[in-house]
């Protein structure tokens, strides 16, 4: 995201509509929540019990929600790794969505820690326990919160470069005479920011490309140890989840769902901000995904079937009914996208696009809470302000996206962008191949 | 001239990496003394012997009150005021007795407390060492002051003893720890063997006590059944059971031999080798990465360099 900056563009548009305010309320009454739950405990906001110590927040917000935000890291594997060029106009709005995704789960993980005054544990070395599956987790992922926030950077330095501050300055014309004492000062004050920022956005993109790469590293751990994280509960879990296979089918489904939500949310952005589709890019990732899932769906039987689970799919109790809802969904949306001509529409492309990461996120969601039985006696339903609670973060998440691309070009500009994919020369340098990072 | 010292550097981390990826020593895993070693303490509980006195639940909690913030019970049908029955083990309860009722006549009581695990989940899985297993009497032990509360001890725990305190805007985990801070430490056992009338649970070395326990099942082939629960279970325990009926009617697990807990650090261990894979992974993607966007530029898009 170098210097290229037409590649993007700022939305037009007003900031203050309707579902601002809308997204807006639910965040009020969420933070409203959370405030309530730091005076009262986890348990007065809560379902939970001693037998299901992790519900919604941990299940939804990060097993589930890091993987709709692994877009970032999915199309950083397509352009940089397999070298698909074509596809660099996507990344910022994968990036934003991926930077809020992974904030927010961070936030979420701090609303549910019950000590959270003690999370500082994470950077005393005395204190780090690498046989712990969190301990990486948690590393890593407060990591790659950082990263993500550098691999946008460009965006922000680039608007504060180009900035000519007029709500700054008109602000300021307002105050002077009363506040403001110099306005020369406050000219040349403005324009060292403008000048910093151009110096950073030079420096930064010569090393942009080693954060870029910790950027596929980083997820690459986290995403196969968020499955490894549950192998610990041993026979809590039921057998159609549990199996030391749960890191690489967590790591494949996180690739999946990435290209899945850069699918979804592209379409969704274009029709709701008035844009031109982006079906060309969109359908490049579209022939991809089938491979993806395929690839998940030969793992998740092969592992089945040497485990001699195949009976244990077709007790149709609630277990068995989750299953098959989860492979139906995934199998569904990758059968859809086989087609050429459903690649090449948006509605179908976002109808697969929704049902893949409903399906990816279902089998998420049932390894960490549906697949759960901690033994009789115990039930977990989410209670009403726990439910609130999550709603308000992804209403914050949605709507810090909406307002972020009205001010940073994150946009892929229509006019730049089907110029490049019609040359159709980005297939150069190696490709490589897939094995080299799915091991990992 | 600059791009390719950049990309030999490149290498070269990517060959160091795999270079300590072939050397790697492996983690230490998170067990303790081993099952069978001399210095490794345990408590037998006989279910027969047991009459139901609770008293050890009593001295369990003036004991452990203060450095555990205990609670006393409040049930919610508890609108007088005057009972102190917890239900269950719970963020104020360490311990409990509960009482199995085959028939009218025929009954057995059980203790509910930590096994104290040869490899322990919850020590495996919390992230801050919050839990840890002494390396040489096996006892588990919990420190608030490094805990974070995220209950994944509590997700790890075969057997569901760790519990967090709902109700506290200041909670912590609460699970018996043979008194390690309290009455171990001043009187040399825990204070439900001390105080225990009908001499139902037994305290000392855990090999002397399985010798123990299965000479009794042998004497007194009628008054148990042939398993000293906690021998095997998920890799072996630090809390021995006998009793009358099945332990899983007694509210105890049945459980398999493996400990899932060493399971897991063997596939870490097995991805990571002690980070080498990570690093050798980064050296690997940054090399082709630099190279794809060196041809990008060449052809006019990607970053400037
Ligand atoms: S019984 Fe549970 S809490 Fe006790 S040592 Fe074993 S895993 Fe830990
Ligand atoms: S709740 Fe505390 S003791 Fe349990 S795993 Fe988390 S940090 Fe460790």
């Amino acid at each position: 995201m170098g210097s290229h900056h037409d590649e993007y563009q700022v939305q037009p548009g007003k900031i203050f509509t309707k579902p601002f305010f809308v997204l807006l309320a639910l965040v009020v009454v969420g933070f409203a929540l959370i405030a309530y739950r730091f005076f009262a405990g986890v348990g007065a906001v809560t379902g939970l019990s001693d037998g299901y110590p992790w519900g919604i927040w941990i299940a939804y917000d990060v097993a589930t929600g890091t993987a709709f935000a692994c877009g970032g890291y999915a199309l950083a594997l397509l352009i940089y790794i397999m070298n698909r060029w074509k596809y660099h106009p996507l990344i910022r709005s994968a990036l934003l969505t991926s930077v809020f995704g992974y904030c927010l789960a961070g936030f979420s993980v701090m609303v549910d820690l019950g000590r959270y005054w003690n999370a500082y544990s994470f950077f005393l070395p005395t204190r780090w326990q690498p046989n712990s599956i969190m301990f990486e987790v948690a590393l890593c992922v407060m990591t790659y919160s950082m990263v993500l926030i550098i691999e946008f950077l460009p965006a922000v330095l680039y608007t504060l470069e180009q900035s000519q501050w007029r709500w700054v300055r008109e602000s300021a014309h307002w105050l002077y005479p009363r506040l403001l004492p110099d306005r020369e000062a406050l000219h040349s004050g403005l324009t060292v920011v403008s000048k910093v920022a151009g110096h950073v956005q030079v420096r930064l993109d010569k090393v942009l490309i080693f954060f870029i790469v910790l950027g596929i590293t980083l997820p690459s751990m986290h995403q196969s140890s968020l499955g490894s994280m549950m192998i610990v509960a041993g026979e809590k879990l039921n057998p159609l989840w549990q199996t030391g296979f749960l890191p690489l089918l967590f790591l494949i489904n996180c690739v999946f769902i990435g290209y899945a939500t850069v699918m979804f949310e592209s379409i969704v952005s274009s029709y709701s901000f008035k844009r031109p589709y982006e079906v060309h890019e969109i359908s490049g990732i579209a022939r991809i995904v089938p491979m993806v899932a395929g690839l998940w769906m030969a793992v998740r039987f092969g592992d089945l079937v040497w485990r001699h689970q195949i009976p244990a799919i077709f007790a149709f109790d609630m277990n068995s009914c989750f299953f098959l809802l989860e492979v139906l969904l995934i199998g569904g949306g990758a059968f859809m996208l086989l087609s050429k001509k459903n690649r090449l529409s948006p509605r179908m492309l976002f109808v697969s696009g929704a049902i893949l990461m409903l399906g990816g996120g279902l089998f998420r969601f049932n390894v960490y809470l549906i697949g759960f039985n901690p033994g009789a006696g115990w039930s977990y339903f989410p209670s009403f302000a726990e439910f609130m609670i999550t709603v308000g973060i992804v209403a914050l998440e949605i709507l810090g996206y909406l307002v972020l691309v009205k001010i940073f070009p994150v946009m892929p500009n229509p006019k730049k962008h089907f110029e490049e994919a019609e040359e159709e020369t980005e297939l150069v340098g190696d490709a490589v191949p897939a094995r080299m990072f799915a091991g990992k | 001239m600059k791009s390719t010292t950049r990309r030999d550097f490149l290498k070269l981390m990517g060959l160091s990496g795999a270079a300590c990826l072939a050397s790697a020593a492996p983690l230490r895993a998170s067990t303790g003394p081993a099952a069978d070693s001399d210095t490794a303490i345990a408590m037998l509980y006989d279910a027969t012997r047991c009459v139901g006195c609770k008293a050890c639940m009593a001295a369990c909690k003036r004991v452990n009150m203060e450095q555990n913030n205990l609670s006393y019970e409040r049930l919610a049908t508890d609108a007088d005021q005057l009972w102190d029955a917890p239900r269950d083990l719970s963020g104020s309860t360490r311990t409990v007795i509960k009482l199995y009722k085959e028939s009218d006549t025929r009954f057995s009581y059980v203790k509910h407390s930590c096994m104290h695990c040869t490899k322990p989940g919850c020590v495996s899985a919390c992230p801050v060492k919050a839990m840890t297993k002494d390396p040489v009497t096996g006892v588990v032990a919990y420190d608030k002051n490094r805990c974070i509360g995220c209950r994944y001890c509590q997700v790890a725990c075969p057997y569901n003893i760790p519990r967090f305190q709902w109700d506290k805007a200041i909670p912590q985990i609460v699970k018996c720890d043979f008194c390690k801070e309290t009455n171990l430490k001043q009187k040399g056992c825990p204070a439900c063997s001390e105080t225990c009338p009908a001499g139902a649970i037994a305290f000392g070395k855990r090999k002397e006590l399985l010798a123990e326990a299965h000479d009794l099942i042998k004497a007194n082939p009628d008054r148990y059944v042939p398993k000293v629960y906690g021998e095997k279970e998920v890799g072996g325990a630090n809390h021995l059971y006998l009793a009358a009926f099945p332990f899983k009617k007694l509210g105890l697990p049945e459980l398999k031999e493996e400990s899932p807990a060493a399971f897991s650090e063997h596939i870490q261990h097995t991805i990571y080798k002690g980070f080498a894979a990570p690093v050798a992974l980064y050296g690997a993607l940054c090399v082709v990465a630099m190279k794809n966007k060196k041809a990008q530029e060449k052809l006019g898009h990607g970053e400037d360099d």
